[in-house]
């Protein structure tokens, strides 16, 4: 490896590289204080560069056979992971069968549609759901909302926690038939206020929230769930630098990757859609573009088939592609309609 | 938050200092560059440039609020737990007590449907006293289409709320209260929406009213709205140049759009929460235009179906970017006012007819709709459909006799 690789300032680096270091196994028998004197700069630079220097080729020697290389995991082991991970239903049985179970965590899962397909329903129901305790099969932690759009709704969000702990009472219920004492703690305000809400004016702000999450979950260690509504939004207005908007969104999905992972939790973002001139004729597509779509980990399409509302997979690496009815209700999103008689407004 | 400066976040002075030196005076300059630009740019190592980048992140980001203290906020400090109600029981009850401050409420309609009786009437309801059912405030209405009449709002103020309108003076209040502006253009529209964050700032107005969005932006490319949209392109004209015009459209109007929707965003979400209300045109669907993703089959949809169903002039951007959409259509003699989208309810729709008070529900149950229908704009039998009851209201404003 060479020393331009390394993450060093960039004077640092050219002082190294006219001194005449250029590999890193040149800098790996030196002292901090001789290198110090040779480049003109403090013992502590010196040091940090050393630090760097050997931390990067401990990572870049691949050989003796079963070396074990810093920060890998076997996929006997992921596998043992993933099956003990929690998922986060999205109160339509049909939906979370297509999604194995529900949102999964460690992942980012981007779900997009047309403009009142029920985004942003999906998204309060989710923020909701999280919540679920342990004892009910849920993950009983918290959730970050991310409104860019302005489009969360606390009456509705308010509407959705009601019904959702009155199904969780009905359930709990049903485990405790004989021990009545066993009461359900949650109530709908309790909901409310493990839901954090950031509103997001400008795609600065919007980078920022992304950088400083790091930060806050750090602080709030029960959160468990992610949502940004939309991720599209600000990136489709003010933008002329198309360059600079892939950069952005690009380094957006690596640290939401990051997060998902680090934290161990679900970030589900909600993206726009968009007409695109495919096979000489105009098809919805998802917003943002073809760089974008490589980002996240799954990708659902939610369309009207008929009078209904579908999901799609669109993209996953372990989720076959398929498609499941869900609907709409006062209650938040359910089952299909079709399965049960539908519930008149008031 | 953006523009906050970086030499007032509290950074180390050293540090402060190199942004200061590179140019980089704001955070929204420095999030738009990687960790290894800022390196390079401005000559520190990775991890000064990331504990710098935490901090500005901080300092930039917006401070959170759990949901709960956003309800409570809403329910104790702004009038009627921060919904403008529209005196339509049965839509009142589904917007969960009206039109609802701080998004942007859209109103899609054929021509002479009744959408500009609708933002009349919105108009006069902000401006009542809050005992009312008003907001006690000034409206602000950018009447693009020069269609806004003050004799017509007083009328449905005096049929509406005759105790109010019935006393000395009290008219002239409320009418003095809506300012009503006409920009001819685009550069006028743009300095419009200055004097409004303006007099956003003073927290006087409460009510922002646009009638209508299409007109801003078709009439910004120099084209009379009428001409661009009209239905005399749907059966007749190539498709070529059907297109173009489809493209053109679509050109100007993302300038004009983004720059509305930051505004709104801005001044909505930074300076204060009011309803904003805009109308929207209507225009024939193209053959061409998009309606189903690549891996869904093709659905052989009877083609005679297409002329008599008109969509939204402005397109999927824009859809997006509203948050309630009000569909106001006429079928077979009978107008509807359908909620196409909204994040509280499901997507309904009401009978209603325009009244010499304003608008009325014929009924306040809504018959919920289902697929394709919620954005299907039907206006066929709107023009032989006359809800006159004859007292006075003879133009053809707001009940266009065949």
């Amino acid at each position: 490896m060479e020393v331009g690789r390394l993450p060093i300032s960039a004077s640092h680096r050219a002082k190294l590289i006219s001194a005449g270091y250029t590999t890193l196994s040149s800098l790996s028998s030196l002292s901090p204080s001789y290198l110090a004197r040779e480049l003109n700069i403090t013992d502590s630079e010196a040091l940090e560069i050393l630090k760097v220097a050997s931390l990067n080729s401990r990572l870049d020697r691949t050989d003796g056979g079963q070396a074990i290389v810093n920060g890998a995991q076997t996929a006997w082991d992921m596998l043992h992971e993933e099956q003990l991970l929690p998922r986060i239903t999205t109160s339509c049985a049909d939906l979370d069968n297509i999604l194995g179970g529900g949102i999964n965590c460690k992942e980012v899962t981007e779900i997009g549609g047309v403009p009142g397909i029920g985004k942003t329903q999906l998204g309060i129901q989710l923020a909701v759901n999280v919540q679920i305790p342990v004892d009910l099969g849920g993950m009983g932690g918290k959730a970050v909302y991310i409104d860019t759009e302005g489009s969360f709704m606390v009456e509705r969000a308010l509407q959705i926690a009601e019904a959702s702990v009155l199904d969780m009472s009905e359930y709990n219920d049903l485990l405790h038939k004989e021990n009545r004492a066993c009461q359900m703690k949650l109530k709908p305000n309790d909901i409310l206020e493990s839901i954090y809400y950031f509103r997001i004016c400008s795609y600065t702000e919007q980078m920022a929230v992304i950088n400083y999450l790091d930060k806050f979950i750090s602080e709030h260690k029960d959160v468990k769930l992610v949502i940004i509504d939309s991720v599209t939004f600000h990136f489709r207005q003010d933008f002329e630098d198309l360059a600079l908007r892939t950069r952005l969104l690009g380094g957006m999905a690596l640290k939401l990757m990051n997060l998902a992972k680090t934290y161990n939790l679900a970030v589900v973002i909600f993206n726009q859609v968009t007409t695109k001139y495919m096979d000489g004729s105009f098809q919805l597509a998802l917003a943002l573009g073809d760089s974008w779509s490589h980002s996240c980990t799954n990708r659902v399409i939610l369309y009207w088939n008929g009078d209904e509302r579908y999901a799609y997979i669109d993209k996953s690496p372990s989720l076959r592609s398929a498609s499941a009815p869900f609907s709409v209700t006062t209650k938040g999103i359910r089952n299909s309609a079709s399965n049960y008689k539908r519930i008149r407004m008031m | 938050m953006a523009e906050k400066l970086i030499k007032e976040m509290g950074l180390p002075k050293s540090m402060a200092n190199v942004f200061a030196a590179r140019n980089i005076p704001t955070a929204q300059e420095a999030l738009a560059l990687t960790e290894f630009e800022l390196m390079q740019l401005l000559d520190v190592g990775m991890a000064e440039v990331s504990s710098a980048l935490a901090r500005i992140s901080e300092i930039a980001c917006p401070p959170y609020q759990t949901a709960l203290s956003l309800m409570e906020q809403r329910m104790q400090k702004e009038d009627h737990a921060g919904h403008l109600p529209t005196g339509l029981k049965g839509l009142d009850e589904a917007l969960c007590g009206g039109i609802p401050f701080g998004v942007l409420t859209e109103l899609v309609g054929p021509a002479g449907i009744g959408k500009t009786q609708i933002c009349m009437k919105l108009a006069l309801l902000a401006s009542l006293p809050t005992a009312y059912g008003g907001l006690n405030g000034h409206v602000i209405y950018i009447d693009v289409e020069s269609k806004f009449s003050s004799k017509r709002m007083i009328e449905i103020g005096v049929q509406g709320f005759p105790d109010i309108f019935n006393m000395r003076g009290m008219a002239q209040e409320m009418a003095g209260r809506i300012l009503v502006l006409r920009p001819t253009s685009l550069s006028k529209f743009t300095e419009s929406l200055q004097q409004i964050k303006d007099s956003l700032l003073r927290q006087e107005v409460k009510l922002v009213v646009i009638d209508s969005m299409t007109a801003v932006i078709s009439g910004s490319y120099g084209l009379s709205s009428d001409r661009l949209l009209s239905r005399d392109y749907g059966q007749g004209a190539p498709r070529q140049n059907l297109l173009a015009i489809g493209d053109a459209l679509f050109c100007s109007s993302d300038i004009a759009l983004s720059l509305f929707l930051s505004f709104y965003s801005r001044s909505l979400a930074e300076i204060s929460r009011i309803p904003i209300v805009v109308t929207n045109q209507v225009r024939s669907q193209t053959r061409d235009e998009g309606c189903q993703y690549s891996f869904q089959v093709q659905s052989t949809e009877d083609p005679a179906g297409y002329d008599s169903h008109l969509v939204a002039a402005l397109g999927i951007n824009w859809a997006h970017s509203v948050t309630i959409r009000l569909v106001l259509e006429a079928k077979s003699g009978q107008r509807f006012i359908k909620l196409a989208k909204s994040p509280m309810s499901p997507p309904v729709a009401f009978p209603f007819k325009i009244t010499a008070a304003g608008i009325s529900l014929l009924n306040d149950y809504g018959r919920e709709l289902k697929g394709a229908e919620i954005n299907r704009i039907h206006s066929h039998g709107h023009g032989d459909v006359i809800n006159f009851d004859g007292k006075g209201c003879g133009g053809d404003q707001w009940g266009r006799p065949a």
